[in-house]
């Protein structure tokens, strides 16, 4: 699966070459370019965070059903940092008016009204609508939760947003629920707790332990005892680790069904996926 | 169990909370915000009891340790009270608003005999850690010159209206971005004494500045300057930089590497002559619970290790804060 950091300047090891993305990826001409040669290369699944520039894409790909028969997407939301600098600059209630559509909250915000659990589930359900707007004709056959939201969710305890979020994704997009974590084990623990059999956990797997949390042998034993769909992410542990020794790394774990990766040129993203197909 | 509670559900106190809920024998037991939505969240899905009066909260649930992420002019009243009931504290940035209030608290905190920690998560990072070390050994010879810089995109646009649009209430780029880098030069290279002028420019902001750019010397005489605006959307999310130039070469750190120029090889460092780069993926601090970073999971480790070994913080105390404090200050009388 071809990933998106690379086209909007996420880069885990380092500030400059991320700047050095963020100019080379400026117009959506240049990331469209990416991922057209990604998929001459056989690829054909793109996850991709909700980021505002994500919405020109899908346009593109919608405009143009022709060059993209059996495309997916698999989205990630939210985008964090747009709601984080939100929430710096106007305030936990001030980012959800901002963010919210429609009039729901101005009852709320009034006071006029009291805020319920049952208004919380609902709220969910707006954010998920408003997130997922985007990519309206395009198939979107997993939607995953951004490991901010899950690790944040898992470490309060409050697992029955899960549930909530499972339900919804599966009754109102037809598609299949995924997690993206930076704490596997505790994640994966409690979805099997609240019923949720077999899920697609999207997770740091490295030969180096790199944002593995809880320690690498945890993750290992995860990785060979348990039934679930892992993804592996961060593979390269942020570029500390050649491809042939992280993909190698990989293929000892043959549960792992997807593996995500980034790439700006041609030649890189038909060196990792020989390396992949070689090796899983 | 530990038992403790968070004061203040804003970005950072929501992931304070989960970091403290997820760790090891404490059990977070209750929290405290004036949003009716975010309290109603944390009683739908959860059994944390939940307050809108923090004195009632500490009145009434037995608690070990309280972190406080209220706006900065609540932060004196709040961890009064809770230094008062023999709680351990952990504040979030910047300490104060008044330095006399800082000098009140941190007699009472070591009065009591507490714990008590400062948000300054730059400290957890392993890059600036690193950077810490090797100028303790010496590495760059005698210094000439470091500047501390962050960068972000907060204010973009012109419009406000929360407390951070306020100084009178702890609003502004000095208080919330500058603060970070002074206290990460004070600690990692060496306390700031004397400011020789300051900028302070509000670009979008109204009665507030939204970048601070100021010159200093440090205790050991050290020079340098500070560059800091939070209205710079080049830049993804915050971004902050130490470099430090010495006679025998030069580190620039930030939260990702740490780029190591010498004139010479070091043997003892096992640092080749001109560049040598480490990464972040190799310093990081392993954590048993992750949410945003290393860094802010460490910390708030650090803290309960602290309260359960009965040991006094060394990294981050209230002191630590209050020194920021007492800078910020000073650069703000040095504009007027």
């Amino acid at each position: 699966m071809f990933g998106d950091n690379q086209f909007f300047a996420v880069n885990h090891s380092s500030d400059e070459k991320s700047r050095a993305q963020s100019i080379r990826f400026k117009d959506d001409e240049a990331i469209i370019r990416v991922l057209d040669q990604s998929i001459e290369t056989g690829i054909n699944t793109f996850m991709c965070t909700t980021h505002d520039r994500i919405a020109n894409i899908c346009k593109h790909i919608v405009d143009n059903p022709g060059s993209y028969q059996g495309f997916k997407i698999f989205p990630c939301m939210p985008y964090a940092h747009k709601y984080a600098n939100a929430v710096t600059e106007l305030g936990i209630m001030g980012t959800i008016k901002q963010y919210v559509p429609g009039n729901f909250f101005s009852t709320f915000a009034k006071g006029s009204v009291a805020f319920l659990g049952k208004d919380f589930v609902k709220l969910i359900q707006i954010l998920i609508d408003a997130e997922m707007k985007m990519f309206k004709g395009i198939e979107t056959p997993v939607i995953f939760i951004q490991n901010v939201l899950v690790d944040l969710i898992l470490g309060l305890k409050m697992y029955d947003v899960f549930s909530e979020y499972h339900e919804y994704i599966k009754k109102t997009y037809n598609a299949e629920p995924g997690y993206i974590t930076m704490n596997m084990p505790a994640l994966y623990d409690v979805l099997e707790a609240q019923g949720i059999s077999n899920p697609v956990i999207c997770s740091s797997i490295n030969k180096i332990g790199f944002r593995m949390s809880g320690g690498k042998e945890i993750y290992e034993k995860y990785l060979n005892e348990k039934e679930f769909r892992p993804i592996a992410m961060q593979v390269l542990a942020a570029g500390a680790l050649r491809p042939k020794e992280a993909i190698e790394y990989l293929g000892q774990f043959p549960r792992i069904e997807s593996v995500l990766f980034g790439a700006s040129s041609k030649s890189h993203i038909e060196e990792t996926k020989e390396l992949i197909e070689a090796n899983l | 169990m530990i038992k403790g509670a968070v004061l203040g559900l804003g970005k950072m106190g929501l992931s304070h909370a989960s970091i403290v809920a997820a760790q090891k024998d404490v059990e977070l037991v209750a929290v405290c915000d004036t949003s009716s939505v975010v309290l109603s969240g944390f009683r739908k899905f959860s059994n944390i009891s939940t307050y809108s009066d923090y004195k009632k909260m500490l009145d009434k649930e037995n608690l070990d340790f309280v972190v406080v992420a209220t706006p900065t002019k609540l932060h004196y009243p709040m961890v009064k009270y809770a230094l008062e009931k023999g709680l351990h504290v952990f504040c979030e940035k910047p300490f104060m608003l008044r330095i006399e209030q800082g000098e009140e608290i941190i007699q009472l905190a070591n009065q009591k005999r507490v714990a008590n920690q400062v948000g300054f998560h730059n400290h957890f990072i392993g890059t600036f850690r690193e950077l810490k070390r090797l100028l303790s050994a010496g590495v760059l010879g005698e210094l000439v010159h470091f500047s501390g810089e962050a960068y972000g995109p907060v204010v973009t646009k012109e419009k406000g209206g929360t407390w951070r649009s306020n100084s009178e209430e702890g609003g502004g780029c000095l208080y919330d971005y500058a603060s970070h880098v002074i206290n990460l030069l004070q600690e990692v290279i060496d306390r700031p004494v004397k400011i020789h002028g300051s900028l302070l420019k509000s670009i979008y902001s109204k009665g507030v500045e939204d970048a601070v750019y100021s010159l200093m010397e440090l205790q050991s005489g050290l020079t340098g300057t500070l560059l800091v605006n939070w209205s710079d959307e080049t830049y993804r999310k915050m971004s902050t930089s130490l470099t430090v130039q010495g006679k025998k070469g030069k580190i620039v750190c930030d939260a990702t590497e740490i780029k190591i120029y010498l004139k010479e090889a070091s043997v003892k460092e096992g640092l080749g002559k001109g560049w040598t780069i480490k990464y972040i993926t190799d310093l990081a601090i392993p954590v048993e619970f992750y949410l945003r970073g290393e860094e802010y999971s460490a910390q708030i480790e650090y803290f309960v290790k602290c309260i359960r070994e009965n040991m006094q913080v060394e990294q981050n105390s209230f002191e630590e804060g209050h020194y920021t404090d007492t800078v910020i200050e000073m650069i703000t009388n040095s504009t007027k």
